[in-house]
């Protein structure tokens, strides 16, 4: 059976691509899944990193796709999970080195031996960025709440519209309860409303994630981190379960509230 | 033997003609002829004529991006295919009636029935650009970032929270109307929205802006 293809996306830098696609691709493989997860952040790569295989890496996705070695000698096995492997981008390239072809018949070697095959895009809505969805069948956009962040996504999900690469789902990432509270922060509904497509997970925001980074341990392998639970729930849904979301306990945003109170009275 | 498609140049820049047949071909076929002479057409602006040919989005942007490869731009694709017209408009591109007609189009200023409308059945998303010599109907949301540009009126069935810009053939009987009214900018005929942004935030009413003594009004349905 062919294997899911997501990529994942999100116009802005920073966001939690790299975090995101390392967390659900452990995440997956802690339920059994058999997962490969590919960097095509040619130049710029920082999936092995977030993963801690930065110093297993021998050869990389150019390597491959120019044919100076085999598919399988380029993927890092995780030594924690029977089944998860990291096929790291190129420091030492760019973008141009990599076409939306080649990326497709890469992963069509591959397709058959693994249950999901990750790819981590780079930034932007250019090259890089059209290698990443060339081969996707699925497309998760992630998006901070705020305003920079979510116009960019909005971009970005019409670029994946006209594609033909959609609907994709959203994942909104490092959400403060707090400052939602205060009225610094758009909420969930607020970026929603903008976005207008299906809400895969909300990732709190969570110190441990930094450090996890630092360290290369994905937060999803850590017992009390909130994110990494997010992240895990969001592995769930992938795979169907229909999970419900953390409780954040955060209050309706203060836009919010006050819009319902101005909307319904009269002028 | 492959056809050779006729070039014709103008002042916004190259027109390329192609005939009618399979897609991909022609696709295929035109990219090999602009290779032949990519001197000629580097940095240069294309506008391609595809007759009655009806394409997809999908299949004007793959063509927008191999140009592109070429350091070459497309800027619009003329077709009698209504559907063609409306899916080039959606990418951003020019079409027909924008390019025949300029600045100084005779745009009446009686308003009669019977004028060119363009249809868009979608939200419109940050970076999208439509611009129509005629009206725009938009049956969906138009987003921060995105941009619409009519000669004559604009009609949001939806969220306007982008850019509209109507009236722009000088005619000042041009209006817009929007379920939620709370663009980044709005002007008819140039004259520009005063911004009250807080205010418009919290009133979620139907509303049509319109000109009055050479400043526009924003007045809610009741």
């Amino acid at each position: 059976m062919a294997a899911r293809i997501i990529t994942i996306t999100s116009g802005k830098g920073g966001v939690g691509k790299t975090t995101a696609t390392a967390n659900i691709s452990v995440a997956l493989a802690q339920l059994g899944q058999r997962v490969v997860c590919i960097d095509s952040d040619i130049g710029l790569r920082n999936l092995d990193v977030v993963l801690g295989l930065e110093n297993r890496i021998v050869y990389d996705l150019v390597d491959v796709i120019e044919e100076r070695c085999r598919i399988r000698q380029a993927m890092i096995k995780d030594k924690g999970f029977d089944d998860l492997y990291l096929i790291p981008a190129a420091q030492t390239r760019d973008k141009n080195a990599v076409s939306p072809s080649d990326m497709i018949a890469l992963v069509d070697q591959i397709t058959g031996e693994f249950d999901w095959i990750l790819v981590d895009s780079p930034a932007g809505i250019e090259r890089g960025f059209k290698n990443a969805i060339a081969p996707a069948n699925e497309v998760i956009v992630i998006t901070n709440p705020d305003v920079s962040a979510v116009r960019d996504a909005d971009r970005i999900i019409g670029i994946i519209e006209s594609e033909q690469k959609g609907p994709a789902r959203l994942i909104i990432n490092r959400l403060n309860p707090e400052m939602v509270n205060r009225g610094e922060m758009l909420d969930a509904e607020d970026v929603l409303d903008l976005l207008a497509i299906k809400l895969l997970g909300i990732v709190p925001e969570d110190e441990t994630v930094i450090m996890s980074t630092n360290v290369g341990k994905p937060v999803v392998t850590r017992e009390k981190s909130i994110a990494g639970q997010a992240f895990k729930n969001i592995a769930r849904r992938l795979m169907g379960d229909e999970v419900p979301l953390i409780d954040l306990e955060y209050k309706e945003g203060i836009f919010h509230k006050l819009s319902k109170i101005f909307a319904s009275g009269g002028e | 033997m492959t056809k050779k498609f006729p070039i014709k140049g103008f002042d916004e820049g190259v027109l390329i003609s192609v005939y009618d047949g399979d897609w991909d071909q022609i696709q295929k076929d035109l990219l090999a002829q602009i290779d032949t002479q990519l001197s000629f057409f580097s940095k240069s602006k294309v506008a391609i004529e595809v007759g009655e040919k009806e394409l997809g989005a999908a299949q004007l942007s793959k063509l927008r991006d191999k140009l592109l490869d070429r350091d070459i731009k497309l800027f619009a694709v003329l077709s009698t295919s209504k559907k063609t017209e409306t899916n080039a408009s959606t990418l951003g591109l020019s079409t027909r009636s924008s390019i025949m007609q300029k600045k100084d189009s005779p745009f009446s200023a009686a308003i009669m029935n019977g004028e060119p409308a363009l249809y868009i059945p979608k939200t419109l998303r940050s970076g999208k650009v439509v611009e129509y010599d005629g009206h725009i109907i938009i049956y969906g949301d138009v987003n921060p970032g995105a941009k619409v540009i009519a000669m004559g009126s604009v009609f949001v069935w939806g969220k306007l929270r982008g850019t509209v810009y109507a009236g722009m053939a000088q005619n000042p009987e041009s209006i817009v109307c929007a379920l939620i009214c709370d663009p980044i900018s709005l002007r008819i005929d140039n004259i520009p929205l005063k911004n009250n942004k807080l205010l418009r935030k919290l009133r979620k009413k139907p509303a049509r802006v319109h000109i009055e003594n050479n400043e526009l009004v924003l007045d809610y349905w009741d």
